[in-house]
């Protein structure tokens, strides 16, 4: 059985839902090409069937605003936006996002132009070190969308009433993204900024 | 500049620029992913293979045979480096343990070998291939078990006492002879010690993660046996250290032996689920705290022992360090006694010593406050002391602690707290208050930089200090902003690069008055030398908006410059001033909680901090400093410990789903207020540290919360659920 | 972790087809779990299958009255889904009690449920672990055990299955669906799904070799107080300690299950009867038999006074 995944022709464009055989050039057997974007732009590249997004990312597209802090979804560092929704790229494989459309923080906003969490970190001082920001941010935007989405959590006390932004919701929704040096209370005051609730 | 008289008025009193609310000049790099870390200095030309390293799979003994035939023939491999093919290597003197194990195994996890690769998967996979047998000793791994085999550490000042503590703690009114542990706790900063190595010839370029670069050239020189001046070690931007990054760590070593064995540079990350074992730890203590007092609350005795583990010539955990200065009494004695134990190397985390100290201490403190029948804020102020108790001729230069206890209580709401356990309740949760002391030492070192003044009437900085997250660019910034009459934006600040002026580095809470120290000296020589070239008379010339001052006359610092530039370069170090006084910071934590009165889930409410430590060179940043310790201290309290297998000799939760820290849903409100103050004989900057001060007493005011709101006094950390829900009230 | 092949299957039976020639071959969905293992080198797949493009990612009524929840309907949507919230709320409120956002954004329903134990001697390929490798022993017992099993262990493992998504299918009466290669399908009831230890911590389910999970589906809704008490020392992103999914009617009758006390979901259909008479009484029997240890042993006081506030919060 094992070598029967082998096969045929590049097709890069081709969506995932297509047949699975013509989406998947395999070079040598443990290897593949893999095609999506990446803030905005088309990549291709062949990755080892056992890279990671997180490493695909970071090591050969060297977009390492995306960290690597425990490389086993214990962290948060490595979060970024796939189709809209955050995950840690470290427990997904590069191959498997053939034609996804992937946000990380080099994504969001630049030094000169940054997104509005960005500006709001910096001005709540929501970091130290550095090393989480870029995942905190991630998910920072993708919690206000998720609340807005109407997605519940752990917190929301009412399953069937409207979400609300509220500091409870924010810091459960956060839980996912560790910061040991403990910045948490000014990533809430940078996430109620953007929300437009006092802080 | 040698500092040697207490600082008088000088250009930072001011204040224009030191001491104001700017933000971080690094956070629009570090919020945009473009601050660059040790292991993604991507440059084409470094082409970096990737090493992967592989742990002993024992706790003590030695590796009676290795097979890396499989791993070298491995796709991709370029290199296997062993103790055996690494040729002869030396131990730095700060590291315990040999940073590469074989054929002696000293601790679990210890590295035994370096694989090479082209790619992280490859070097991850044929690490896994090296086959290693070993022949098993046994060793001591159980802390309470080696407790009687524990000795007098040979150095470190183990021992003091003052008057005759026995009899006089025997003859006490009121007295409390308790026992304290703390576990083994883990750095668990974000960024996994990583080093990217270039040889070129006999020189090596490191990029690394590391507080402390001057000590790490040493330390791999010495590992090494190079020459100093061969070695180049680049550390701007770490993600996070605590004290796990003071000193040369395996990171670097393997990435070295790695890259000289492929011929190639080459990067390695410690793998997080082997880090815990394979680096440092704050040590676990035990402790016995004696406290006798009379019935109006006053000290007459204090007696603090401690006893830690560490391997053969490691040293103690100071845990008895703050009950020498924190609080009067006539009789005192502190005693540290070390057992050797098996288990991974043991050293300095955040605020070693006094955390893990006032861990006990504060407790104790608490304790004794209820047997007197005296609020607890009230007890330490009692006994609180202007000088040293043990030299009593020796004052402290600048002493708020009173203060901070009293503005704490005042902010906090203290008066509210129920001093009867138990008796306050909101819904479901069983809620308490508690307070506790803040007390750490004022550390100073010596300091060096260079400043640049170019034809743009730009300043640029640069020193080999380094900043972990504490807000050292910001402050260096403003340090010669201030210093030389421009804004922050008119600075450029370049850190952590072994070319630079040897810095003090970021560590024991020295960093920000140091390092600032450092470039006011510095600052202080451009000045003169801009005068000088000016042909100003230096003793009455101003800096102020861009432009050199005397008299009438005003020219800007651009054209001062000229085209090519002033430079200046001067190391700040502390002559006696720093023995004169006693100098340290001080500060108190008042915390409240909730337990769940059905499932006994600890719960943190609100935090706050004071502190007394002399000038906040930049509020935002020393707040971040506060609220991050603070943070560490809920996870020292409530969960954070390294879960020692006592059969096998190692910490069994080595990842961070098993060791937990505190995450968002733990912590809600903080609230810090810095007291307003100066202390001159700290530095010209009249500064000290907060860094590790933020999280001394935290763990202790939230275990004396956890008591007051429940009346379950837990002297063993972390204060677990299961350690008080069965003393809870019945319910049902 | 070793090199591996991988494939994007097309159809679950052929998917299953594939799994089933081939020892070494394994499903990937979200992958959150087994690529956490393979980079220890726990899990040693050889050839990977990508089944997330199966569309299994649905969730349907079914003709009883219940919801037949594709394998492939991530946490986060199975959570947020309408008819779950309003249901089946001890659904909704397990599944956001797991891991973290990240994590259920990716996680699916049958990775969930095919979650490997989180004991951290089954972590650490240096140690004996009879689930890793049969027979080496497991070095667990009379280790570092606050965190694991108190009833339904064995002399062999005493591991605990972390799933929170289980606990409360478990009382919920969930059935899983499977396909195996030969396109023969079943229904297996979630009691029957997880196994206990016994002398075979290392076979952890009652699927075959190649049998693939396609669905799980749910009875018609349960009347009653939907109730999800996760009990850690971190008020979020951790493993529980103890959890308890309850359904109380409001004469105090109904459903009760445990979470991280033994290798399965844990439920004693028996001791339900008891629970208008309160948790003691409950608990007597629902942990009958228990094995604990001096790190563990809390766990019993814990489940109970659990219980007892959700059976206090649900009064009336």
């Amino acid at each position: 059985m094992v070598g029967t995944a082998a096969v045929s022709v590049a097709a890069a464009n081709a969506g995932a839902s297509a047949q699975a055989q013509s989406t998947t050039a395999t070079i040598d057997r443990h290897s593949t090409q893999v095609s999506f974007t990446v803030n905005g732009t088309r990549r291709e590249l062949t990755v080892d069937n056992r890279t990671t997004l997180l490493d695909a990312l970071r090591e050969q597209l060297a977009l390492t605003g995306t960290k690597k802090g425990c490389d086993h979804g214990q962290c948060g560092a490595c979060t970024v936006m796939v189709d809209g929704r955050r995950i840690n790229s470290c427990l997904s494989l590069a191959v498997m996002h053939e034609g996804d459309e992937i946000t990380t923080i080099e994504g969001l906003g630049t030094t000169s132009d940054m997104h509005p969490m960005q500006a709001a970190f910096v001005r709540h001082d929501g970091f130290q070190c550095g090393y989480c920001t870029p995942g905190q941010i991630c998910s920072s935007v993708a919690v206000l969308e998720e609340i807005a989405a109407g997605i519940p959590s752990h917190v929301t006390e009412d399953l069937a009433a409207q979400m609300q932004v509220t500091d409870a919701e924010i810091r459960e929704r956060m839980s996912g993204n560790i910061c040991r040096c403990g910045a948490y209370a000014n990533i809430i005051a940078a996430i109620n900024d953007v929300a437009g609730r006092p802080a | 500049m040698r500092f040697d008289t207490p600082a008088t008025n000088n250009p930072i009193d001011q204040m224009k620029v030191v001491g104001q609310a700017i933000t971080r000049i690094d956070g629009p790099r570090k919020v945009t992913g473009t601050a660059t870390y040790a292991y993604e200095w991507h440059d084409a030309s470094l082409k970096a293979a990737y090493g992967y390293p592989v742990g002993a799979a024992i706790a003590k003994g030695r590796i009676s045979s290795m097979d890396v035939q499989a791993a070298r023939q491995a796709p991709g491999v370029l290199a296997v480096v062993t103790a055996e093919s690494a040729g002869k290597l030396g131990k730095g003197s700060l590291n315990t343990a040999t940073l590469m194990g074989g054929p002696e195994i000293q601790h679990y996890h210890q590295a035994i070998a370096v694989v090479v690769a082209e790619t992280f998967e490859q070097a991850r996979s044929a690490a896994q291939l090296i086959k290693v047998d070993y022949v098993e000793a046994p060793g001591a791994f159980d802390l309470a078990a080696e407790m009687e085999n524990a000795v007098k550490p040979e150095s470190g000042d183990p021992d003091s006492a003052a008057g005759d503590f026995g009899p006089a703690f025997e003859a006490a009114a009121v007295k409390l002879d308790e026992r304290y542990t703390t576990p083994d706790q883990s750095h668990a900063m974000m960024e996994p010690h990583a080093s990217l190595a270039v040889w070129n010839g006999d020189e090596l370029t490191l990029w690394t993660s590391n507080q402390m670069i001057a000590w790490n050239r040493a330390q791999i020189a010495a590992t090494l046996g190079m020459e100093e001046d061969k070695i180049h070690i680049m550390s701007p931007f770490i993600g996070g250290g605590f004290g796990s990054k003071l000193f040369l760590r395996s990171d670097a070593l393997l990435a070295a032996l790695g890259a000289k064995a492929a011929g190639r540079p080459v990067k390695l990350a410690l793998p997080r689920p082997f880090l815990m074992n394979n680096t440092t730890h704050r040590p676990a203590t035990i402790q016995r705290i004696r406290i006798g007092a009379g019935q109006d609350g006053r000290i007459t005795a204090i007696g603090h022992e401690s006893w830690s583990g560490d391997l053969p010539g490691g040293g103690p955990e100071a845990a008895v360090m703050q009950t020498r200065l924190l609080y009067a009494g006539q009789h005192r004695m502190t005693a540290m006694r070390l057992a050797t134990l098996d288990l991974p190397e043991g050293n300095a985390m955040r605020a070693p010593g006094e955390a893990p100290g006032l861990m006990a201490l504060e407790i104790a403190m608490d304790e004794m406050a209820e047997k007197l029948g005296i609020d607890p804020v009230e007890f330490r102020i009692i006994n609180d002391t202007q000088v040293d108790p043990e030299k009593p001729e020796k004052q402290f230069s600048h002493r708020q602690f009173v203060e901070c206890l009293r503005l704490g209580a005042e902010r906090f709401g203290w008066e509210r707290r129920n001093p009867t356990p138990g008796s306050v309740r909101d819904g479901r949760w069983l809620v308490g208050m508690g307070v506790a002391s803040a007390f750490r030492n004022n550390l100073v070192m010596k300091s060096g930089a260079r400043v640049r003044l170019d034809r743009e009437g730009v300043v640029t900085v640069e020193t080999d200090m380094t900043d972990i997250g504490t807000g050292t660019y910001t402050i260096i910034a403003q340090t010669a902003a201030e210093m030389m009459g421009l804004t922050v934006d008119k600075v450029a600040v370049n850190l952590g690069d072994t070319r630079f002026p040897v810095s003090a580095g970021s560590g024991g809470q020295w960093g920000a008055n140091s390092s600032t120290a450092g470039v006011y000296a510095a600052c202080v020589a451009l000045r003169e030398k801009i005068a000088q070239k000016l042909g100003f008379n230096s003793t009455d010339v101003t800096f102020a908006d861009g432009e050199i001052r005397s008299g009438n006359r005003a020219i800007s610092l651009a054209q001062a410059a000229g085209d090519d530039g002033i430079t200046a370069e001067d190391t700040i170090e502390y002559g006696d001033v720093s023995e004169e006084k006693q100098q340290s910071t001080f500060g108190a934590h008042f915390v409240e909680v909730g337990i769940d009165a059905y499932t006994a889930e600890i719960r943190v409410r609100r935090m706050l901090g004071v502190a007394a430590a002399g000038r906040i060179l930049n509020p935002i940043t020393a707040r971040s400093q506060m609220i991050g310790a603070m943070t560490m201290g809920v996870g020292g309290a409530f969960m954070e410990e390294l879960a020692v297998d006592k059969r096998r000799g190692f910490f069994v939760n080595h990842d961070l789903a098993g060791y937990e820290v505190p995450v968002h849903a733990d912590i809600h409100d903080q609230e810090v207020i810095f007291l307003d103050e100066t202390d001159p004989y700290s530095s010209p900057m009249k500064a000290k540290g907060v860094g590790e001060l933020g999280l001394c007493g935290v763990a202790a005011a939230l275990a004396n919360a956890v008591h007051n709101a429940t009346g379950v006094r837990v002297r063993n950390y972390p204060v677990t659920l299961d350690k008080i829900i069965r003393d809870l009230p019945r319910i049902g | 972790m070793r090199q591996f092949t991988y494939e994007r299957a097309t159809s679950a039976a052929s998917a299953a087809a594939a799994v089933a020639d081939n020892g070494n071959a394994k499903f990937i969905a979200g992958g959150t779990n087994l690529l956490d293992l393979m980079k220890l080198e726990i899990e040693t797949p050889t050839h990977l299958i990508d089944v997330n493009g199966l569309g299994l990612d649905k969730i349907e009524a079914t003709e009883k009255g219940g919801l037949k929840i594709g394998a492939l309907v991530r946490n986060t949507d199975l959570a947020a889904d309408e008819r779950v919230r309003r249901d089946y709320g001890v659904l909704t409120r397990a599944l956001v009690a797991g891991a973290s956002g990240q994590l259920r954004n990716k996680a699916t329903t049958a990775g969930n449920l095919l979650q490997r134990t989180r004991c951290p001697y089954f972590y650490d390929t240096n140690q004996p672990c009879n689930k890793r490798q049969p027979g080496s022993g497991c070095s667990a017992i009379g280790g570092v055990t606050r965190q694991l099993g108190i009833v339904g262990v064995s002399d062999q493992c005493i591991a605990t299955h972390p799933s929170d998504m289980a606990v409360a299918m478990r009382a919920l009466d969930a059935t899983v669906e499977t396909v195996k290669s030969d396109g023969v399908t079943r229904s297996i009831p979630i009691a029957d799904f997880h196994r206990l230890p016994g002398d075979t911590p290392h076979i952890e389910t009652a699927l075959d070799q190649g049998e693939i999970i396609t669905a799980v589906t749910l009875p018609p809704p349960v009347a009653g107080r939907h109730v999800y008490r996760k009990v850690r020392d971190r008020a979020s992103y951790a493993f529980a300690l103890v959890s308890v999914a309850a359904i109380v009617r409001p004469d105090g009758t109904g459903r009760v299950a445990l979470g991280g006390v033994a290798h399965k979901p844990w439920r004693v259909e028996a001791a339900e009867a008891d629970m208008p008479n309160g948790a003691a009484t409950v608990m007597r029997k629902l942990l009958d038999g228990a094995r604990t240890t001096e790190e563990n042993e809390f766990k019993v006081t814990l489940a109970e006074r659990t219980l007892a506030g959700i059976l206090e919060e649900t009064k009336g």
